[in-house]
């Protein structure tokens, strides 16, 4: 679609591809996320026009302004639905939605269900601090249980999501869990996450140093926790495996869980077409339309 | 039969013709009666017959069952409502004939099934009774295993021979709605058709005619409101869409989905109401005008997203079939009461544009128009139909297709530089690029819920929110003075102007006709664009001592209706003045004149 043709670039630099300078609080675990990020589209190739970045609403969520292509800053919740109807009707660009655990299991919980159910093809990366940072501490959906905040100041008391088993269970076909303290594994992640077709969910940890500090120590060697990779034995394809060993909340273990190839929302929908473009085959849309309005004399 | 019949000396089985210039036929049932499939037949032979048709229905909003009705007004001339009055009642049950025997005319005629209608001797004096086993005599042409089944294509034989219509190309239509199916369900309907055309209608006396129609220079299509805004979604090159479905809206949802295909676009049936609007957004912005839609609940549930596409400048069609409300309300009955939520139903100060079309043939034509004002404006723009139109048969012209249809495919030649939210743009419009356009100055830009900057990064300032809020509302200022001028039905001045939106179009302008016939000076005046206003009202009022908005929507607590309230905020002219009613029903034109004249009596 674009005039430029792409042998001619060379892959994008660091410096082309930041925008705005994030607004996020020095520390954020959110800084690993966007750097590797940039690292991915410059490892792919992927030029500012190639792909959207969408988010929804939270202090992960202003992803997109730091990032130089085009994005979008959308409403609480709704990303995944947004960024569905840009991944059906421009199937030439590469889709990525970025947000934190209220984004996607609280207030858009509904579409994180129905988006892996449909298996839309586009990458969803869910930064999980286990805390609301941009309204300043209050419990999350993915809080632990006795997690003090403004909202439960004695302690949260409602049994966290468990974001793996909630995707795998809704019928997302790629499940991944990452943290921004290991930016290796992370790049990994999205590079596998960006290569799968269909839906593809990654929990990547990150922390909040602000409203809830040293909540993935266990997991971090740095502060004497233990990075733990699923077992070598792991099948990502036998569901009851991966939703069997996403069990453990934190520190969990890192990998992918589960992936499964099952046609995509463009696959399925393409096929519904082509039935339907072999009778259109060769007439002008008006000639199709006035099929019906002849149909209606 | 609104012209004094006028005795034919053609003698037909004993029966006299007599000539008649229009007809109202009411067909009152039980909803799985299959009555709406006899007006629809009706709907459609008047079409191919050159003559104008318009029909209205009830149906109840139970999920089996429940007395219904159609009501189809056929005439040689023009058809402006689906008549106050019926000239013929076909009564199925005891309960049809009991509640609809006041809308018969005096001497009217009474069509009823025998089997379960005991007519009211104190009745039989001011109508003319026909009875007719309808029931029995369609199981003996049918056969029993069909049960009540069928008896509406009898009755559809029935009225073919009372009217003398045109049996050729009616037995045509009921094949073509069997198509597909086996034969012998054709052969069942023709069977119970001819056996309802053979009926001796001895106790009538007489049969009747229509005059031959005025010619027209172009075929007419006959359909309901929603096929016409669904087909002219199409038309205006729309091929993405999502919704959710909810009653009266889904009619287009599911005509959509089922078109779509064809053009290869796609309609996503949703989750709920937010996905469907933030889903229609994000293609949108992928540079193809999407669709989503809704009845009023729904349409609530949408309009933070809505707010959202306003705050970033995104073109987007919204659809709102209105029903009676709030809440759940009335979900098969017509109300005009989301004008309010249409136009500010947004959180903060967020401009729209709201357009009300006020036929069958301008939904199809203001889908079109809303789809370029969404573009060229990039803005969001509600079409506000409602239940009565969406579900009533019209005969219009046949669109030229060929010069209607467009192309809005997105627009991806890479530019130099780009700034979406251009301060200095002309009139404040905005024109986004679409994501895969590639910018060579290497600044891309977002697009955000955020007050922002002229790159559609967030901006705190003072005097961006202040110059932002005016660029968002000053593109529809230049959208009002770009609509075209409304212009009264009937002279331009007078004493009454009857105002209104939407489907009561009809009613206002037949109002105004009977009005005139009896030396009243009243003029109507419909206004197809609520927000932004066109320019001119002011004239128009200036002729008149009253203005009456009519609505069918509640006065309130001041008498002003939703449209009344906003004409009365934008001229304080105390000369306009709400006439309002909430039955669920459409006006009729008595009730709109007896309004009339107890709203001046009381001066």
């Amino acid at each position: 679609m674009s005039a430029i043709a792409d042998i001619e670039r060379k892959p994008l630099t660091k410096k082309e591809l930041a925008a705005d300078h994030p607004t996020w609080c020095p520390g954020c675990g959110d800084f690993s996320v966007l750097a590797l990020y940039f690292k991915l589209l410059q490892k792919r190739g992927l030029h500012h026009e190639k792909f959207a970045t969408v988010a929804g609403i939270g202090c992960s969520s202003r992803f997109p302004y730091f990032v130089q292509a085009h994005g979008t800053h959308y409403i609480h919740g709704r990303a995944l639905p947004y960024a569905t109807g840009i991944a059906l009707s421009r199937q030439d660009l590469d889709v990525f939605v970025f947000g934190g655990d209220g984004d996607a299991f609280s207030i858009g919980g509904n579409h994180f269900n129905h988006c892996a159910r449909k298996n839309v093809n586009l990458t969803y990366c869910v930064m999980d601090n286990n805390v609301y940072g941009l309204t300043k501490k209050q419990t999350s959906p993915t809080s632990p249980i006795g997690f003090k905040s403004k909202t439960d100041m004695w302690g949260a008391v409602d049994k966290p999501i468990n974001p793996m088993q909630q995707a795998i269970s809704a019928g997302a076909t790629f499940v991944a869990r990452t943290t921004h303290t290991n930016p290796k594994h992370l790049l990994a992640m999205m590079e596998a996450a960006m290569d799968h077709k269909g839906f593809a969910f990654i929990e990547c940890l990150s922390e909040c140093t602000e409203f809830y500090d040293g909540a993935f120590d266990s997991s971090n060697p740095r502060k004497g926790g233990e990075f733990r990779e699923l077992p070598e034995d792991h099948d990502p394809t036998d569901e009851n495996a991966a939703y069997a060993i996403s069990e453990e909340l934190v520190p969990g273990y890192f990998g992918v869980y589960y992936q499964i190839s099952r046609p995509t929302k463009q696959d399925v929908e393409a096929e519904v077409n082509a039935k339907f473009l072999e009778k259109t085959k060769g007439l002008e849309d008006w000639e199709i339309l006035q099929q019906n309005f002849d149909k209606m004399k | 039969m609104s012209d004094n019949p006028t005795a034919d000396e053609a003698v037909s089985d004993n029966l006299k013709v007599s000539k008649i210039h229009e007809a109202v036929i009411r067909i009152a049932g039980n909803s799985q009666d299959g009555i709406q499939s006899i007006g629809g037949f009706l709907a459609r032979l008047a079409g191919r017959s050159e003559q104008e048709v318009m029909t209205f229905m009830t149906i109840p909003s139970t999920i089996s069952g429940g007395p219904s009705i159609f009501q189809v007004r056929l005439s040689s001339g023009e058809v402006l409502t689906s008549g106050d009055e019926a000239d013929v009642l076909m009564a199925f049950y005891q309960h049809s004939y009991d509640n609809h025997v006041d809308f018969v005319k005096k001497d009217g005629i009474i069509l009823y099934d025998t089997a379960h209608v005991e007519p009211d001797p104190e009745l039989e004096k001011r109508f003319r009774h026909i009875g007719c086993p309808i029931a029995e005599l369609t199981v003996e042409a049918i056969g029993g295993t069909a049960k009540d089944k069928g008896k509406n294509i009898f009755a559809l034989g029935l009225v073919a021979r009372m009217f003398d219509l045109d049996s050729e190309r009616l037995e045509g239509l009921i094949a073509e709605r069997f198509k597909g199916k086996p034969e012998s369900v054709t052969e069942t309907a023709l069977s119970a058709f001819h056996a309802g055309h053979a009926y001796p209608l001895t106790t009538l006396a007489e049969i009747y005619e229509f005059e031959e129609p005025k010619a027209r220079d172009c075929e007419q299509v006959v359909a309901n409101g929603n096929e016409a805004l669904g087909y002219g979604i199409l038309a205006a090159g729309v091929r993405f869409g999502a919704g959710y479905p909810i009653t009266p809206w889904s009619d287009i949802m599911e005509l959509l989905r089922r078109e779509l295909p064809k053009y290869d676009g796609m309609f996503v049936q949703c989750e709920d109401e937010i996905a469907a609007v933030s889903m229609a957004i994000g293609a949108s912005w992928g540079g193809r005008v999407a669709i989503t839609g809704s009845s009023g609940p729904g349409i609530a549930l949408k309009g933070e997203a809505i707010g959202w596409a306003v705050m970033a400048e995104i073109p987007l069609l919204v659809i709102d079939v209105q029903r009676g409300g709030p809440s759940t309300g009335m979900p098969t009955n017509v109300e005009q009461s989301d004008l309010n939520i249409a136009c500010f139903g947004g959180h903060g100060d967020s401009p729209r544009v709201v357009l009300a079309p006020s036929s069958v043939e301008d939904c199809f034509y203001t889908a079109i128009e809303a789809v370029n004002i969404a573009r060229k404006y990039s803005t969001p723009v509600i079409i506000l139909t409602d239940q009565a139109i969406a579900t009533r048969i019209e005969a219009f012209g046949m669109p030229k297709l060929k010069e209607i249809c467009q192309d809005i495919s997105p627009d991806l030649t890479p530019r130099d530089d780009h700034k979406p939210y251009d301060l200095s743009a002309p009139d404040g419009i905005t024109q986004h690029a679409a994501p895969g356009t590639f910018i060579k100055s290497g600044k891309y830009p977002v697009v955000t819920g955020l007050e922002h900057n002229e790159m559609g990064h967030p901006s705190g300032s003072p005097k961006m929110h202040l110059d932002m809020t005016a660029k968002r509302h000053n593109k529809l200022k230049a959208l009002g003075r770009d609509l075209p001028k409304p212009e009264a039905y009937g002279p331009d001045e007078g004493n009454v102007l009857l105002v209104g939106w939407g489907s009561t179009q009809g009613s206002l302008r037949e109002a105004t006709e009977q009005a005139r016939k009896d030396g009243d000076s009243i003029s109507a005046l419909t206004i197809r664009h609520i927000n932004p206003l066109p320019e001119g009202l002011e004239n128009i009022f200036s002729g008149f001592n009253h203005v009456f908005v009519v609505e069918n929507n509640d006065g309130g607590l001041y008498g002003y209706g939703q449209l009344c309230s906003l004409l009365r905020a934008r001229f304080c002219d105390p000369k306009i003045e709400g006439i309002n009613k909430t039955d669920g029903l459409t006006w009729r034109v008595k009730d709109v004149l007896a309004r009339v004249k107890e709203k001046l009596e009381e001066k």
